[in-house]
């Protein structure tokens, strides 16, 4: 589908991408199924509490400097607020600059829900404005304003005339999407349509979209050797910087997940090219991408000597440590764009991967096609591992540990790491986007992978300790027992 | 009508899934959109026997808001039933379910007859706060849960105080309270955290009294306690923080439980020795400092606002600047909150402001002349003009990110010392 940047609404991804966040089966069965369009979602009759977009379009958002965010909703969805503004300080003071972004709510009342609050939230952004001049205003909705139907686009269109900054509203009802990475395309596309500006120029920059540049250093000194500079987004970027993606040669993403709408926007709208392997984690994950920007960017043979120089140092101690892994066996718990990237990862280190749980799946990206760690998986896994899309159902989670007893629990997302932990299994928090990063990331996993192996007295004393929420009976069940069947 | 919430301190009413979950073995069902929990959650020490990962939700989409999640709702409870090993279910409802009319209540009456008790709250996020929604959870047990007792346990007194989690030392609070308690020879009873749970809710009917100590938070509950079972209530403005506020603490709870005086004295001056020994030993640090002037200013809810001026005021013998709560306290209270800032040592009164706008409060402190460097006690918020304002800062409420407490308390004669070391500790960072 065509990427429209002239309205103020993206689709969701269940509309977009024909998104699921039910099903249960294995690797081949569900690219096959993405390939003829056969997938349909399967609903739950029972779940636990997950996530919703507006924490990923706004927290996104937030990142960007100076900037400010306002969250039209009660008290409870700005709750993020103090978060976004104490990782803001933190994550500016590393790169060394500064970051006066603010996160404000309306803090609707009830009285709101019956006659509306479009005139305070006008008063709002005017008043934010006059304390904090920020360089972009953000309106995020929220369930409340969905459901009343406050007009908030009419707002924004009355502000635009009134404040000399953009601004765009967000809209990322809760409710709107079973997918909470829909959020992150509701962030790019108010960037993509408010911010962005036409190309003047071109620049020896790459566009790279991550969560918070932690290998920014790294990375820099890697592109140095092809004479570009990368451009990190949007943690510490300014609007500035922002409105001029379009001059970049190219865009790349740490997360396929994160990264469809704004790589595909700024190639479909600005001719930008979205590079689209499989991410740089990895050996084969980390060349392959390197070669695609060398591609690109016609630096082919800049990018086979530095591959030739580092594979000199680290493919020999990668492959040492291979040794000692082979033969262990995982279970995967995260967002698609690192379950099946991690899973391609574990397997290249001797690891067997069975099974492989994403928290979604987007049966193909906004090119149209079935992402990439998927179609590589299909060629290269040596076994076709069992697989559900289970939207942080810890229950199934769980449940599937309890069946298939691995020797290690992957995680990625805060609060789910613990219960492989209390049911007796290590477990290793993927948190850093970069955690397995190129070949000096990949060495550095494999070595915290075998650490957690070989010391496991923090989980065995509290699994010791400690009682799982779960009856006698759900464990006895299939994991996947509360799905429907499939729509029709 | 909406208005600004610039740097928020306090989260909406379904936060009263905290409540729920700081009873052992009690688990919410959430009727919410799906990011509800993970929003209001926020915190480190939010896991434990269940977490918000492991609450049922009926994760509202589209298609409950245009059809109604009624029937989610059953099915969710019915499974969360089968699923979840809990010995309560508390139902929690949410700007959606009620703005879409979802009739919970009946939904969760149709389970009066199952094996565990499932109850329910109204906790829609627009209705009200994290502090009003955690006395409507606690008002839904009583009413819902609770059943008269005709035995009454001599000695056993019910203790309530803020609102679980929200506050990062509620637990290590709860726990001090209780030793005090029982140092009077009285039977604590308190039904959060470790160990508690549904045994000692179903001793709160058996109660001599209610013991509230809270400025507003609570003093409905402890009313409607005092109305079902007959339990009077004493109600003790704030926590007690050092020597001062505790001895007094003591003697009010004893005097109302008709415990000999001497005895009490007894407890006290034993308390008191050990606390002054300290004192003693370390005044020279807070008399003879290059860099603390001897006014301060609290930025955080009635329940801490008041306890931390109380405690520098009398114990510390510093000197209140105007002090902010910024808990959104109803007004019906505000009047009564106030008084108590008026009855500190040597007649002194603090001004307060009930704000809930930090930015203004903000601007105010860097108007304010504190005749040196200004102690500021507040939150992670407060770490912005502390710096502008070259202060003295720690964070002691809601939200607290660059800090971890676990069971730490600030309650009682040790609390007072806590706070004393606490707050050096950031004083002795600078020399001039």
């Amino acid at each position: 589908m065509a990427i429209n940047i002239d309205i103020p609404d993206v689709g969701t991804r269940e509309s977009r991408l024909g998104s699921i966040t039910g099903y249960n089966g294995d690797l081949h069965d569900l690219v096959n199924k993405s390939q003829c369009g056969g997938l349909k979602n399967r609903d739950r009759c029972f779940s636990q509490s997950s996530s919703c977009n507006a924490g990923c379009a706004l927290g996104q958002l937030s990142g960007i400097r100076d900037i400010a965010i306002i969250n039209h909703a009660p008290s409870g969805c700005s709750a993020i607020a103090p978060d976004v503004n104490v990782a803001n300080a933190q994550l500016s003071a590393k790169r060394g600059v500064t970051n006066s972004t603010v996160f404000i709510g309306t803090d609707m009342n009830e009285k709101d829900t019956v006659f509306g609050a479009t005139k305070s939230l006008r008063d709002i952004v005017i008043e934010t404005y006059k304390r904090y001049k920020p360089k972009a205003v953000f309106i995020g909705t929220s369930c409340v304003t969905g459901i009343i139907g406050e007009d908030v686009d009419s707002v924004v269109e009355e502000l635009k005339k009134e404040l000399p900054i953009p601004i765009a509203a967000v809209h990322c009802e809760g409710f709107r999407s079973r997918i909470w990475a829909s959020g992150f395309d509701e962030c790019d596309h108010a960037v993509l349509s408010t911010i962005v500006k036409p190309a003047k120029t071109k620049r020896n920059v790459i566009n790279f979209k991550n969560f918070f540049e932690s290998a920014r250093e790294e990375i820099i000194d890697i592109f140095k050797n092809f004479d570009v500079e990368p451009f990190f987004l949007y943690q510490n970027s300014t609007v500035e910087e922002l409105s001029r993606l379009s001059e970049s040669l190219a865009t790349v993403c740490i997360c396929g997940t994160l990264g469809t709408y704004l790589g595909n926007g700024l190639e479909e709208k600005f001719g930008v090219p979205y590079v689209r392997t499989i991410n740089p984690l990895g050996i084969t994950g980390f060349e392959t991408w390197l070669r695609e920007i060398g591609n690109v960017i016609n630096k082919g043979t800049e990018v086979e000597d530095y591959i030739a120089r580092e594979r000199e140092i680290y493919i020999p101690q990668i492959d040492a440590i291979k040794k000692e892994l082979k033969g262990l066996r995982a279970v995967l718990g995260m967002g698609p764009g690192y379950t099946f990237e991690v899973s391609r990862v574990l397997q290249e280190l001797g690891v067997e991967v069975v099974w492989a749980a994403a928290w979604h799946y987007d049966k193909k990206y906004d090119n149209g096609k079935v992402p990439p760690a998927l179609d590589y998986l299909l060629e290269n896994s040596p076994n076709n591992f069992k697989l559900s899309i289970a939207d942080q159902q810890n229950f199934e989670i769980l449940n599937i540990l309890n069946k298939y007893k691995p020797d290690i629990y992957f995680s990625r997302h805060p609060g789910t790491t613990v219960w492989a932990i209390k049911q007796g299994i290590p477990a290793l928090f993927v948190a850093d986007e970069y955690m397995i990063f190129g070949y000096k990331g990949t060495l550095s996993f494999a070595r915290t992978l075998l650490d957690t192996l070989k010391n496991r007295s923090f989980e065995k004393n509290l699994a010791a300790r400690s009682k799982l929420p779960y009856t006698d009976w759900w464990y006895k069940q299939e994991n996947g027992k509360f799905l429907r069947e499939e729509h029709k | 009508m909406a208005k600004i919430l610039d740097q928020p301190r306090y989260k909406c009413a379904m936060t009263a899934m905290q409540t729920v979950q700081s009873i052992t073995r009690a688990i919410p069902i959430l009727h919410s959109g799906p990011g509800c929990a993970q929003k209001l959650n926020g915190s480190v020490g939010s896991s434990g026997y269940f977490s918000p990962h492991i609450f049922p939700c009926t994760n509202i989409s589209e298609k409950e808001v245009v059809f109604g999640g009624e029937k989610r709702l059953k099915e969710t409870i019915e499974n969360s039933l089968k699923v979840i090993d809990a010995d309560l279910y508390v139902v929690l409802t949410s700007c959606t379910s009620e703005i879409i009319g979802d009739d919970a209540f009946e939904v969760v009456r149709s389970f009066k007859d199952a094996d565990k008790p499932v109850i329910y709250a109204s906790t829609p996020g627009f209705k009200g706060n994290n502090y009003t929604g955690h006395d409507w959870v606690v008002k839904a047990i009583i009413d819902q849960y609770l059943k008269p007792s005709e035995e009454k346990i001599t000695g056993l007194v019910n203790i309530w105080s803020g609102p679980p989690m929200h506050d990062p030392f509620w637990l290590g609070n709860l726990r001090a309270l209780e030793k005090l308690v029982e140092e009077l020879g009285l039977i604590p009873n308190t039904i959060f955290g470790q160990g508690r749970g549904l045994k000692n809710i179903d001793k709160i009917p058996k109660a001599e009294f209610n013991l509230l100590v809270s400025p507003w938070v609570g003093l409905e509950n402890v009313k409607l306690l005092e109305e079902k079972f007959g339990t009077p209530y004493l109600h003790y403005p704030t926590i007690p923080i050092g020597a001062f506020e505790t001895s007094k603490f003591l003697r009010s709870v004893a005097e109302f439980a008709e415990i000999d005086k001497g005895k009490v004295q007894k407890i006290i001056d034993k308390h008191e020795e050990e606390y002054y020994y300290y004192i003693e030993r370390f005044a020279d640090v807070f008399l003879e400092t290059r860099v603390m002037s001897k006014r301060f200013v609290v930025v955080s809810d009635a329940q801490y606002t008041l306890a931390v001026t109380n405690f520098l005021v009398n114990d510390l013998g510093l000197f209140p600047s105007k002090q902010y709560i910024t808990d959104d306290t109803p007004n019906e209270y505000r009047d009564w909150i106030r008084n108590q800032f008026k009855t500190l040592s040597y007649d002194i009164e603090a001004e307060v402001e009930f704000a809930t706008d930090g930015y203004l409060i903000h601007e105010e402190i860097k108007n304010t002349d504190f005749y040196g460097y200004p102690l500021i006690l507040g939150s992670s918020w407060e770490k912005q003009v502390a710096k502008e304002t070259n202060a003295h800062y720690l964070t002691i409420s809601w939200p607290i990110i660059e800090r971890l407490v676990i069971n730490g308390t600030y309650v009682g004669y040790d609390g007072g010392l806590k706070l004393l070391e606490d707050i050096y500790s950031v004083v002795l960072t600078r020399f001039n």
